[in-house]
């Protein structure tokens, strides 16, 4: 068992919303975004941490990075409490908001990375070689010089990564590191943490949207809805009991009452459009598509692999009595 | 120690950094140091007109008040150029993007105050300069070394005096999306204040925004002590000495303020 | 005829539009109500040192010296509007083309949009200053229902007048890719010769005479001057005629300026 890095105990984080009720008249309203979570990870781990937004999953990261103060329960990274020992922390860590630009806006990349070299004091040695190996596995070099404004977006990500990482953080906590990026992009990026993972034994921690991140990176996965956490586990035991079905979209000719077909159920009808839910265990998606097409002349059809935030309301609809999570759990996984 | 001189160092990195980033736009950069420079000379000429209508304000000749504003709009001016960015502070507190701040291993409020350094600002220091060697020139002083040292020290501690109220009062943005406006009062208030003899100005209005907002400590006291002139006010004149601590204490406060607020942060978006 | 009422309800609902547009921001007219208050008191004080000298100046004593003071500060928002960019930036975005292809005139819809913004300042950012100011200054209130009347029309020509001059300037966009520095020449001029920063009629002789050329102390002097009552009878008539030539030529001048800018932009391309 390895030593955890990340322990929350009993966190809670109320927040006031004001709203204007028309003229000066104003309304109180307090949210839990964080209410009494208890979780730990350990060293080594990539931990997808997911949930509707306004669930509180950038709640949590905000308050694991420092940023926010919890209103009460226990949190450690590091070794450090976050908020008190904030810049002693900032120092372990690296944190990427993917749709917050960190770099400085209107100077050349590689003068980002020299004046974070000397925010959080790298020395020479250290940052020379990091670099080095950043560039390499990045391939920053065709715009290391150009000034961050004028990056694509999946340049200046690759470009923020190097930024949150030169300093060897222990942990990195990701916000959406792969929101608005392109297939061959967010391939790279994962193969990166994947790497910093295996080789230097680097902690991530990411909040994302898309299920293929979780696929593909995290053996464990945390979702929280309501500012709770709703499940603690890994991804296939997940799939396997939320993620079972997928659904074919159909385009009909003509518009055409719910078809019958073997192994897929109706679930919705619009028009000419139908969808229908079928399990990836039972029956393929070319099967269905044939036995659709044998009763209705189709014009197109496309294919819906179950999204996170139905995932997560499944879960959450299901009460929170069948929740696997818990402390003991997570600290053996 | 080290940890100033590393603080400095980072500093001067972060100036040239930016400054090489500004002068990559070379036309409009010019275009703005003139447009400022001429903006900064309406205050002055209200300054002037007012003199073609009376000889003196309270006790003061049109020369004598153009030192006091030499020295406050001077020193305004450097913290302009300074810290001006905190105008945009709030809209960082807005859309959440002083949690970068907060993840940086340094303290916050040397983040914010070294995220920007912008010279387009020379035209202000230019015009408030050329303003004050005017003063210089037309008033008559005795020079001693004493004098010349309470006219440098002023311009110090000026600017000390006005990043504290902008620090200080800047803390609104953390609970109000107004607090630009707010904190104008205050720093364009302060300075348009202190352009004038305070004497001037009523009892209730001089204590609150001569003492509590320290900026009769600016140009007034200092300049009493140069142009040897008793305070009307009836202050001593060692009055005119204790500017560097009211400068010290203000920053003291600022600081505290802005710790407290810091803790009171709660990030956009939830 | 039933045409001439639909664009007048077309006006009502532009104008309605306009007010709407500042009523959803309760906090930002609070901030700006106390700025604009601080600053009353800054230059209110000011004005009040002069009279130490001399009972009557430019035709003004103390108390209608603090009253226009006051009503300035309560103008600003409702007549003045420095830093007004929103034509030019259509203009620079190209959203222009939208306005175009509709069946409004740009100039009357925008027209009668400033008149509801001014009608939402002068009551929320041009009221309450001027009552705070009461509190503390004896103020002139004029008491025949005649001089209101004048007030207001002198206002709304005011307001009409201000708005085609930033038409105007804004147009230069069509033709300049920064505009920053027309920005800087309107309203430096607009500042000194409204009467803004200090009444026309305190200015040297030469100096007025300049401003009585141009069409700025209509915007800000002449409407405080009937408030004040130093406008009566066959001068106040004179002074609204002239606010009327004022508007009209400027009206016309920014249709045809624009329609100049419209015509570029179709031949050349956006």
């Amino acid at each position: 068992m390895r030593a955890s890095v990340i322990e929350l105990e009993h966190v809670r984080k109320d927040f006031t919303l004001h709203r204007s009720a028309g003229g000066l008249r104003r309304e109180r309203t307090v949210v839990h975004a964080v209410d009494d979570i208890t979780f730990k990870v350990e060293q080594g781990a990539i931990l997808g941490y997911i949930g509707p937004n306004g669930a509180g999953k950038s709640t949590t990261v905000k308050m694991l990075t420092g940023i926010l103060v919890p209103m009460s329960g226990r949190i450690r990274v590091a070794g450090l409490e976050p908020s008190r020992q904030r810049i002693q922390l900032a120092r372990k860590i690296g944190v990427m908001f993917g749709q917050r630009v960190q770099l400085w806006w209107d100077l050349p990349l590689i003068e980002s990375f020299e004046l974070l070299r000397h925010i959080y004091r790298v020395p020479a040695e250290r940052y020379k070689a990091n670099l080095q190996e950043l560039r390499e596995v990045l391939e920053l070099d065709p715009f290391l010089r150009t000034p961050v404004r004028q990056l694509s977006l999946g340049q200046r990500i690759r470009g923020e990564l190097t930024g949150a990482m030169l300093h060897d953080p222990e942990i990195l906590f990701l916000d959406e590191p792969t929101i608005g990026l392109d297939v061959v992009a967010r391939q790279r990026v994962r193969e990166f943490l994947v790497r910093a993972n295996r080789e230097r034994g680097l902690t991530v921690l990411l909040t994302t949207h898309d299920l293929g991140d979780i696929e593909r990176l995290s053996s464990r996965i945390l979702i929280i809805d309501h500012g709770r956490i709703v499940y603690d586990g890994d991804i296939d035991a997940l799939k396997e009991r939320y993620g079972k079905e997928r659904i074919l979209v159909v385009d009909l000719v003509e518009p055409a009452p719910p078809l019958r077909v073997d192994g897929g159920r109706v679930v919705k009808v619009e028009g000419p459009r139908q969808w229908i839910a079928f399990e990836r265990a039972r029956t393929s998606a070319a099967d269905l598509t044939a036995a659709v097409a044998a009763h209705a002349p189709l014009r197109d059809l496309a294919i819906e692999e179950p999204d996170i935030e139905d995932v997560v309301r499944r879960i959450y609809a299901e009460g929170a009595k069948r929740v696997t999570g818990s402390a003991e759990r997570s600290s053996t996984a | 120690m080290a940890e100033i001189l590393d603080g400095a160092a980072l500093y001067l990195r972060l100036v040239r950094a930016r400054l090489r980033a500004q002068l990559q736009y070379r036309s409009s950069f010019v275009l703005d140091v003139i447009g400022t420079f001429v903006i900064s000379f309406l205050d002055f000429v209200v300054i002037l007109i007012i003199f073609t209508n009376v000889p003196q304000l309270g006790s003061w000749s049109v020369a004598e008040v153009a030192l006091l504003y030499g020295i406050s709009c001077l020193a305004f001016a450097l913290t302009d150029l300074v810290i001006g960015h905190l105008d945009l502070f709030p809209q960082t507190i807005r859309d959440g993007t002083f949690d970068l701040v907060l993840v940086r291993p340094r303290p916050t409020l040397f983040m914010v105050l070294t995220a920007d350094f912008q010279i387009r600002r020379l035209g202000r220091i230019s015009q408030a300069a050329v303003v004050l060697v005017y003063a210089l020139a037309n008033v008559s002083i005795d020079w001693t070394s004493e004098r010349a040292l309470v006219l440098a020290g002023a311009l110090v501690t000026g600017v000390l005096i006005f990043i504290a109220i902008w620090v200080t009062v800047i803390c609104i943005a953390f609970w109000t999306v107004e607090g630009r406006e707010v904190a104008n009062a205050f720093t364009y208030g302060g300075v348009t204040l202190a352009q004038y003899p305070i004497d001037i100005y009523d009892r209730w209005m001089r204590s609150f925004f001569a003492y509590v907002v320290p900026v009769a400590f600016v140009a007034y006291y200092p300049a009493l002590f140069i142009l040897g002139k008793r305070d009307p006010l009836g202050l001593p004149t060692w009055a005119s000495f204790i500017s560097p601590f009211v400068a010290l204490g203000a920053a003291l406060v600022a600081l505290s303020v802005w710790r407290w607020a810091v803790r009171h942060y709660r990030s956009a978006g939830g | 005829m039933s045409d001439f009422l639909a664009s007048l309800r077309l006006d009502l609902e532009h104008a309605r539009r306009g007010y709407r547009r500042y009523e959803v921001y309760p906090a930002a007219t609070i901030a700006g109500v106390f700025v604009n208050t601080v600053f009353g008191f800054l230059r209110a004080y000011v004005l009040l040192a002069l009279y130490a000298h001399r009972p009557v100046i430019g035709g003004y004593d103390a108390t209608a010296a603090v009253t226009y003071t006051w009503l300035t500060q309560g103008m600003i928002m409702t007549v003045f509007t420095w830093g007004w960019r929103e034509l030019a930036l259509r203009i620079r975005m190209g959203d222009i083309a939208t306005d175009l292809v509709r069946p409004v005139d740009p100039l009357r819809a925008g027209l009668a949009m400033d008149l509801g913004r001014a009608l939402y300042h002068a009551i929320f950012r041009g009221i309450p200053p001027f009552l705070i100011g009461a509190t503390v200054f004896s103020l002139i209130l004029p008491s025949s229902p005649l001089v209101w009347l004048a007030f207001l029309t002198s206002v709304v020509l005011a307001v009409t007048i201000s708005f085609a001059i930033r038409w105007l300037y804004n147009t230069s966009s069509f033709w300049l890719l920064d505009d920053r520095g027309v920005m800087i020449i309107a309203g430096t001029a607009i500042s000194i010769f409204s009467g803004f920063m200090i009444p026309v009629s305190f200015f040297p002789e030469w100096l007025a005479f300049i401003a009585h050329l141009t069409p700025f102390p209509s915007i800000i002097q002449v409407p405080v001057d009937i408030f004040v009552g130093r406008l009566t009878g066959p001068d106040l008539l004179l002074a609204l005629a002239t606010q009327l030539g004022w508007a009209v030529v400027l009206l016309l001048a920014a249709r045809s300026v624009f329609a100049l800018g419209v015509r570029r932009l179709v031949v050349q391309g956006g």
